[in-house]
């Protein structure tokens, strides 16, 4: 699995600086608060002093903040009203 | 999780337990909020299988009649949302895509989190020469220019969008966790797919749903 071990290890990697393109594979795994300290102080470390990297969990923050916006429709009152009235039928079961 | 999100995502329950014995012991007003309550992040999910909200409703309805049928046997081992959402999915699936069913969302997940994946296209990086790994092209800042932010209509439409493309198990986390809301171990027990392939997932999911926005901000 060498995809696998290559991920492992630049994740794991604590030696020198991020560069932004590793950065970027990190985001939701911080937001996630999935990085181990050393990961996530290097983290931390990188975003306070770029811009560009800040930028781009601001994104994130902008994309996950909309996903929670998405139009949501409920089931239709009737439906709700079958499911009360085979509720009373459950409730009835013998026990 | 930013916590203004909460409002809008499945409520959790604070004593589940208390919950599933008020199920139990047939108290219709536990019910009826609970399919309330749960019901739109369920559609939401059902929709990602079956091609009309009429179809979705009878997903949804289904799962709440096999949760009645089920609580008295629910051991509580996982939460109660966790139960409920498994069950969805598998009927969803079953009702939607017919010839892909046998395949299990492990299987799945593990030939999804495959391979290489690169959260932003290589090119906007500098290539060579000290500033490697560094931004070429810069993350655009939409936020800053009220004028492109107004529509978020469109970007929300530009995000489902996004979303309907994605393989099915990315479809899945991302729709559950940051549309529904479920928890990281939530998901990861309904789908019963591994920690490590649910973050795998949702990432690759994440980031594309974030570029596909970008792309959209910079062309607006």
């Amino acid at each position: 699995m060498p995809d696998l071990l290559r991920r492992f290890r630049r994740r794991h990697r604590r030696d020198g600086p991020l560069a932004c393109r590793e950065l970027v594979e990190l985001v939701s795994d911080y937001l996630e608060g999935a990085l181990t300290t050393a990961q996530h102080a290097r983290f931390e470390a990188h975003i306070a002093g770029c811009e560009n990297c800040s930028g781009y969990v601001r994104q994130m923050r902008e994309t996950l903040s909309l996903m929670g916006e998405l139009p949501t429709e409920s089931i239709s009152p009737h439906a709700e009203r079958d499911l009360l009235d085979a509720f009373r039928d459950w409730r009835e079961r013998p026990s | 999780m930013p916590s203004t999100l909460a409002n809008v995502y499945v409520a959790a329950v604070p004593d589940e337990h208390a919950l599933v014995e008020r199920l139990r012991q047939g108290e219709e007003d536990a019910f009826m909020q609970l399919v309330a309550s749960w019901s739109p992040s369920m559609m939401r999910v059902a929709r990602l299988y079956v091609p009309s909200a009429a179809v979705a409703e009878e997903v949804v309805q289904e799962t709440w009649l096999a949760v009645l049928t089920g609580i008295d046997r629910f051991q509580e081992r996982s939460s109660l949302r966790t139960w409920v959402f498994s069950i969805l999915v598998n009927r969803a699936r079953t009702r939607g895509e017919r010839e892909r069913r046998t395949i299990p969302f492990g299987a799945l997940a593990g030939a999804e989190a495959e391979g290489e994946f690169d959260a932003v296209d290589p090119e906007r990086f500098v290539r060579e020469g000290d500033a490697v790994g560094a931004w070429a092209a810069p993350p655009v800042r939409w936020w800053e220019e009220p004028e492109r932010a107004l529509d978020s209509g469109e970007a929300v439409r530009r995000i489902e969008a996004e979303i309907a493309k994605l393989p099915e198990m990315q479809r899945l986390v991302i729709t559950m966790r940051d549309v529904a809301g479920l928890s990281s171990e939530e998901v990861r027990h309904a789908l019963d797919i591994s920690e490590t392939n649910q973050r795998v997932l949702l990432h690759r999911a994440r980031s594309k749903v974030r570029a596909a926005l970008e792309d959209y901000y910079a062309d607006a």
